[in-house]
């Protein structure tokens, strides 16, 4: 598995293809549905975001709450197609990989060509072996959102892979492809 | 007439909670090793092996096995020959919640309008259904239901002269739908007949099934065989990376219909797939 450090590099994200398995390494941060509304209708009345967007990374979780002497709870990603509405205008800004699970609509796949992102996926469900690579974690905003709040991590390690590469190519239909044909 | 207080309801509730998101049922997690060796998908075995790990780790050090630990659905049956006491039975079940998902650390992920949102902040309500059944038990199943697996479900109300073959049309068409959306490997839970809403219930009560027991009636068995064997040949397979495994298990459940109807719900759910079951 290849290692990557953030923040992403016009390098890195042009190196990254379809499929490949990676363990990365350094800040993100996390949103969902009600924090990325809240994030557009900040940008659509002029506002600044709470954070600088420029290079990000935004994992699409909402973990749970975290024990005493813990760092986080589960945390595993949420699907990520719902934040549809609200990528693109984040990628136009600055925002350079997305971290969540499942399909992603054609104008989230043109604005990842356009601004050379990356989507990259964690698994869904394995919240408790994901929780693992998370070393800190900060509140930044939202925070009365709860789960949704909009919070800084840094991850060490965090085993990903990449589902549409910044060139527009899918696991999701390259995958299947390639074991179906594998089958034959 | 035997009398139970509904505080044991409340116990009994707030220790499934926590339990069910911590240990994935044994039904799950043999049918996901055994995947994994026969898994020839490269991405997919790997992911199979990380899915496996996951749920290692839950049980060790006591993380839930998914952050979405779901909006709690309660089962009842309850026999005839008891009688409630101490206050109320619904009450007492959502006290249950709100006591195991704050002591388990559980998240809270329900809204109090699903149009103008707003979360409750104790995860309740619950969906509860009550079965009256003979005897002087008490059986409560809780299964906390992820949205990612949820939002991938369908309710169809086909035309017996769609068949059969109408019936396994529809199942493929949601699976493939659903596609990477709802963590495959996906257990699915098939309900056929009835009324539009009891269909739908019937796909969720087919999820409580252990994946490793058949339909009793020979002919629905070798539908759920038949189903998972070429819903597996789709090569969505894990996470939808390609592979053989797209789902785990396939679960059907049926009930007498309309002489005008054959109504078939899909209700798909992940590899988290996680209910307990206690009787008092």
């Amino acid at each position: 598995m290849k290692k990557i450090m953030l923040p992403l590099t016009d390098e890195t994200v042009c190196s990254l293809k379809t499929g490949d398995r990676v363990l990365l390494s350094g800040y993100i941060y996390t949103s969902r549905d009600a924090g990325h509304k809240r994030m557009c209708e900040a940008l659509e009345k002029g506002e600044k975001l709470p954070f600088e967007i420029e290079n990000s990374v935004i994992y699409y979780v909402g973990p749970t709450p975290a024990k005493d002497g813990q760092i986080i709870g589960s945390a595993g990603p949420t699907t990520s197609g719902r934040m549809d509405k609200y990528a693109p205008v984040l990628m136009q800004k600055g925002l350079r990989g997305m971290i969540g699970k499942g399909e992603r609509s054609d104008q989230v796949v043109k604005a990842i060509k356009e601004y050379k992102c990356v989507y990259f996926g964690a698994i869904g469900g394995a919240g408790a072996l994901l929780s693992q690579c998370v070393k800190s974690n900060e509140s930044v905003a939202y925070e009365d959102l709860g789960a949704e709040a909009l919070r800084k991590l840094y991850v060490e390690d965090m085993p990903l892979t990449v589902i549409i590469d910044s060139f527009g190519n899918n696991i999701y239909e390259i995958g299947r492809e390639n074991y179906l044909k594998s089958k034959t | 007439m035997r009398e139970i207080n509904v505080e044991k309801i409340t116990d009994a509730i707030e220790n499934m909670c926590i339990e069910a998101n911590l240990y994935l049922p044994k039904d799950i997690k043999c049918a996901l090793i055994t995947s994994q060796k026969k898994e020839t998908g490269q991405i997919g075995k790997e992911i199979l092996g990380d899915i496996i790990e996951n749920f290692k780790i839950a049980e060790k050090s006591q993380i839930p096995i998914c952050q979405d630990t779901g909006m709690t659905c309660v089962f009842f049956e309850i026999g005839q020959d008891v009688h409630f006491v101490g206050g109320d039975l619904y009450q007492a079940v959502n006290e249950g919640v709100r006591r195991g998902y704050e002591k388990g650390y559980l998240r809270k992920s329900v809204v109090g309008d699903p149009v103008l949102r707003g979360n409750t902040g104790d995860n309740t309500p619950a969906v509860i259904y009550t079965d009256i059944v003979k005897g002087d038990k008490v059986k409560i199943t809780v299964a906390p239901k992820g949205f990612g697996s949820e939002n991938m479900s369908q309710i169809k109300m086909l035309k017996p002269s769609d068949g059969v073959k109408g019936i396994k049309d529809f199942v493929l068409k949601v699976v493939e739908e659903a596609g990477p959306n709802p963590c495959p490997p996906m257990v699915v839970g098939v309900g056929i007949g009835g009324t539009f809403d009891k269909c739908a219930l019937l796909a969720k009560k087919a999820l409580l099934r252990p994946i490793d027991t058949e339909n009793p009636q020979k002919y629905y068995a070798d539908l759920e065989n038949e189903l998972l064997e070429v819903i597996n040949k789709s090569g969505i397979g894990p996470q939808g990376f390609g592979g053989k495994t797209t789902a785990l298990g396939v679960n059907i459940e049926t009930m007498p219909t309309h002489i005008a109807g054959m109504p078939c719900a899909v209700n798909i759910s992940c590899h988290v797939t996680r209910h307990k079951t206690q009787v008092i």
